[in-house]
């Protein structure tokens, strides 16, 4: 009797994986998106799927891709490689234009394989540097990976900060680590010394000790890689233990939300930023009012990510001038997109052999509690 | 040597507040066998009653009362009477077990209902700092320490100098002895379930200010409960305010002093080594087993 | 009559899980291998719970522990099969070292000092990266050569992992049924009056956790090669918690408890799909209820109204008798 039941459990999973294949018409795109929904990533993946679902409305709204109405659909990975593959898997047995996400680059890792297998094309948001060293050609960015946004903030550091000693405070996950163990090589290159490297956990809320080792160690210039909350709960106690040096970071560091939550602790810390929704950028400002005036809070930089990769499909098909995706990796490298031709990619990007992304970035401050923009650094090739 | 001390105040601050979750957790324990999984998310959710109170327009007083109330309400009351009663019948286990999924069943619903990322929370002091001898000390650890002390002596009052609070240790101790002699054992056991959820709502007024009212915030708290409760020893509230003072001050100067990428071991060690010499805590006496 | 039946029965399910498959799209077949791994893991779990009564909250770190041991090995050119056979002792050994200990003061203890290792575990995972390769993890895990034959292609890998659930299974089977079996069940309904009956208690239960912890880390050899990377942020409490409501889900102490259990996880998300973000409220949901009203399970209850309807149908016999001997 028992072992009845078992059986109509393989049988109803039997029912649950009959093939159902995307019909490819000339009428409907499909995007398969494949983020963290919930668990640990939840902030991320769910700020990329609303970037992605604005895009999607507002490009339908205009008529579609060459005429084909998205139709986008979300799988959560619940934060977890595993399930990410499984969840992959499954789009990609779908057979779908494009494969969207995820976020984490543990799932990238995992997921990137599949869509090279299935030749189909890969945006996502991962930033750990060694994701686009693997050779894939059907893998793709939408924000800068680790190896293009450390050097330029290590540089700004060493050369117009002028500092020889630095304290580095880092959260212990693949995106800390990652970006930690960059920014360590590039103070080595320039000869910049590291007198603290202080690690730190994800979802850390106590970060007294952290101050106080920080400030032991005199550093010219703190390093700070942590997640949004977590950067808002150090700068308030480096504030209150009297940490001179200035407050270094990149993109998080100084994001709206940081500098809400940590109210006049935040002001004064800089940032190399490659995607804000403060940039002095009239598309950049037109997306944050959208995507307020929807969802009902700013968007972090995943929000921004999400959004770029549908355009990003767009502009290489309508340069294909038809759907192909066999063809779409091809069509995106080396391309390059500007903001008068597709302004929803909101800043010119080339992407180029290895799917990295070649785009403005920009050093932010906060001064009196708005982040305002220092200077613009340009694209590394024009 | 500065250092130091503002590492010790900030310690005794933390530890306060764990210090607060450990003690309804023991309470539940020791009078319901009640071992409530769940304690860190029950500190977690009463800041998102108050904040949805005052989305609805409350001022912040008011928010705080009213989270107060529907903290007792739900996380006392109901749940009493909505899963711990059902469930005794079955054994301390299978209530255990149903604690654990409680609290994933809290954390997803906050997650999905309110938000998944964190909301700031006002503070009940402000938002300064004050130096003493050259340490800098927030208003709000102050604030913090200051409210625990006040809610341990209460607390310790009510148990110890009121017929109730007798009552209710009596109905702890014994409690078929305790209804033979006429202690409504049933009420008495309603009250710590009532007085945790009040006392939860307490530490997640203090504590959202500064860990920022956020879904996973349960994490965290709920262990460091659970390991301040059994490093204090089980049997004595004040067990619960020494483990949890202990652990605020251990977890910090191990982050300070010791390697960081570690920092979360040492409070797991001092539960791992109490467990093996001490197993009734630091102030425990030995629980009689029951035949 | 029964036991025939459940032989066919068995014949069946073994069937359908050979047979079915080769008509499944890669992710079906994802998906059962997920299933038949998490199966192995829960079986130990069930071990642990259902038939000894202890909670253990380090499952998951086991399987952590047994997929590190595969992605190490087998990167360095060792085969799968021998990263197998370290999971096993190390696991036992661990699970020993852990359980003697907590065991001597009150049996929920156990529930604490697992808890505090799921976490330690993790932090060892993530922090010795000369071995794990911390944070990144160890990528590109290796799926073995059986004979000569590579289990790369899904279907083949989920064969491996189908005979492997079936080895585990049987290896079950007779544990259960021997004396030792039959002792892990006296422990668990009246473990004082099993201790008068002069059974040495301790040592059954740190058996059956110590057993049960080795087929958590044989789960984990067998996870490694399926997902391909081994990250210390899969192996958290999360995963330990995950297996627990599996095996109270199906049924904590039935022999296929944990075979319903896993099913119900990995099925759940697909029923209800476009509901996916509710899942897990659900499943909680689920799962308070079943410990509520059924804490023996699913299968707990299939149990009870099967004991029902053979209750009624004896009852109606006697009352047919009776009446017959009254007579008019």
């Amino acid at each position: 009797m028992r072992n009845l039941l078992a059986s109509a459990g393989v049988a109803l999973m039997a029912g649950a994986f009959s093939a159902s294949t995307f019909a490819q018409s000339g009428e409907t795109i499909n995007l398969a998106d494949v983020a963290e929904l919930s668990g640990s990533g939840a902030t991320v993946g769910t700020n990329w799927k609303n970037g992605i679902d604005l895009a999607v409305d507002e490009i339908n709204a205009k008529g579609g891709i060459l005429g084909a109405k998205i139709i986008v659909t979300h799988a959560d990975t619940q934060s977890n490689a595993g399930v990410a593959k499984a969840q992959a898997q499954k789009a990609l047995d779908g057979e779908p234009y494009a494969l969207l996400g995820p976020g984490y680059s543990g799932s990238v890792k995992v997921c990137a394989p599949l869509a090279a297998e299935a030749g189909i094309v890969e945006i996502m948001g991962g930033e750990a540097a060694e994701l686009t060293k693997a050779g894939n050609k059907f893998l793709f960015r939408t924000s800068f990976g680790q190896q293009t946004s450390m050097p330029k903030i290590a540089k700004y550091i060493a050369e117009d900060m002028k500092a020889k000693t630095a304290a580095v405070v880092w959260v212990n996950n693949d995106f800390g680590k990652g970006g930690h163990d960059t920014i360590l090589k590039e103070f080595a290159a320039r000869d910049v010394k590291v007198v603290a490297d202080d690690s730190t956990e994800a979802g850390q809320a106590d970060f007294a000790a952290d101050a106080l080792k920080v400030k032991a160690s005199n550093p010219d210039v703190v390093f700070i890689y942590l997640n949004e909350e977590e950067s808002a709960r150090i700068l308030k106690e480096l504030r209150k233990a009297d940490v001179k040096a200035p407050l270094v970071g990149e993109t998080t560091l100084i994001g709206q939300k940081v500098i809400e939550l940590a109210g006049d602790a935040a002001n004064g810390a800089l940032a190399h930023v490659g995607l804000t929704t403060d940039a002095p950028i009239p598309a950049i400002k037109a997306f944050r009012d959208k995507f307020v005036a929807r969802y009902n809070y700013v968007p972090d930089h995943n929000g921004i990510k999400g959004y770029l990769s549908v355009y990003m499909i767009k502009a290489a098909t309508e340069k294909m001038g038809k759907l192909d995706s066999k063809n779409l990796a091809a069509a995106l490298h080396g391309l390059t997109i500007t903001p008068d031709k597709e302004p929803g990619i909101l800043m010119e990007v080339t992407i180029d052999e290895n799917g990295d992304l070649d785009r403005q970035s920009f050093l932010g401050e906060v001064v009196n509690g708005k982040q305002v923009i220092k200077e613009v650094l340009p694209k590394l090739r024009n | 040597m500065a250092n130091f001390v503002a590492l010790l105040i900030a310690g005794l601050a933390t530890g306060a507040l764990y210090a607060l979750a450990a003690v309804g957790f023991t309470l539940l324990w020791q009078t319901s066998q009640t071992i409530n999984f769940a304690q860190g998310e029950f500190v977690m959710l009463p800041a998102f009653f108050m904040l949805a109170a005052m989305h609805a327009g409350l001022p912040f007083w008011a928010a705080i009362l009213v989270g107060m109330a529907l903290s007792m309400a739900i996380l006392g009351f109901a749940f009493k009477r909505l899963l711990v009663d059902p469930m005794l019948q079955h054994g301390v286990l299978p209530l255990a077990i149903a604690t654990m999924a409680l609290s994933t069943f809290l954390k997803e619903s906050v997650k999905t209902f309110y938000s998944a990322e964190a909301s700031p929370f006002p503070s009940i002091a402000p938002d300064r700092d004050i130096h003493l001898l050259g340490v800098s000390v927030s208003w709000q650890n102050i604030a913090v320490l200051g409210v625990a002390i006040i809610t341990v002596v209460s607390l310790q009052f009510l148990l110890n100098r009121t017929r109730t609070g007798r009552q209710m240790q009596a109905a702890a101790q014994n409690p078929t002895v305790a209804r033979i002699l006429g202690v409504p054992v049933e009420r008495m056991i309603l009250y710590t379930f009532l007085i945790n959820g009040a006392l939860v709502a307490l530490t997640s007024l203090l504590i959202s200010p500064i860990y920022l009212a956020k879904f996973s915030n349960g994490d965290t708290l709920g262990l460091a409960a659970f390991i301040a409760a059994i490093v204090g020893g089980f049997n004595q509230i004040r067990g619960a305010i020494v483990g949890g003072l202990l652990l605020g001050i251990v977890d910090n100067l191990s982050a300070a002093y010791v390697s960081t990428q570690y920092r979360g071991a040492v409070p797991l060690c001092l539960l791992v080594v109490i467990i093996l010499f001490k197993p009734n805590g630091l102030l425990g006496r030995a629980e009689e087993r029951t035949v | 009559m029964n036991a025939r039946l459940t032989y066919v029965s068995a014949a069946i399910a073994l069937a359908l899980l050979v047979l079915a498959p080769l008509e499944f799209h890669r992710y079906g077949l994802y998906i059962l291998t997920q299933w038949a791994v998490m199966t192995i893991a829960a079986i130990g779990l069930n071990l642990t719970l259902g038939y000894a009564g202890q909670v253990s909250l380090a499952q998951g770190a086991f399987v952590g522990i047994g997929a590190y041991c595969a992605a190490i090995l087998t990167t360095h050119g060792w085969p799968l099969f021998a990263a197998g056979a370290l999971a096993l002792v190390l696991c036992f050994i661990i699970g020993w070292l852990l359980g003697y200990p907590a065991l001597r003061v009150q049996h929920h203890y156990l529930a604490f000092v697992t808890l505090a290792f799921s976490t330690l575990a993790f932090l060892v995972f993530r922090n010795e990266s000369w071995l794990t390769n911390g944070t990144e993890g160890i990528d590109g895990v290796p799926r073995p050569s059986l004979l000569g034959l590579s289990t790369t292609p899904h279907l083949r890998y989920y064969y491996l992992c189908l005979f492997m659930l079936a080895l585990v299974t049987l290896a079950m089977l007779g544990l259960v049924r021997s004396p030792w079996g039959r002792a892990f069940i006296a422990l668990r309904e009246n473990p004082l009056r099993a201790l008068s009956l002069g059974v040495d208690t301790r040592r059954y239960i740190l058996m059956a956790f110590a057993i049960g912890s080795a087929l958590g880390g044989l789960a984990g050899v067998l996870y490694a090669p399926l997902v391909g990377l081994v990250e210390p942020p899969a192996f958290t409490l999360t995963l330990s918690l995950n297996l627990l409501m599996m095996v109270i889900v199906g049924g904590s102490g039935y022999f296929l408890g944990p075979f319903l259990g896993a099913l119900v996880a990995v099925l759940l998300p697909e029923w209800l799909r476009g509901l996916e973000n509710y899942y897990l409220i659900f499943y909680t949901m689920l799962v308070m209820g079943l410990l509520i009203y059924s804490p023996t399970g699913l299968i707990g209850i299939a149990d009870r109204l099967l004991v029902n309807r053979r209750t009624r149908a004896a009852s109606a016999a006697r009352a047919a008798i009776g009446a017959t001997i009254e007579g008019p």
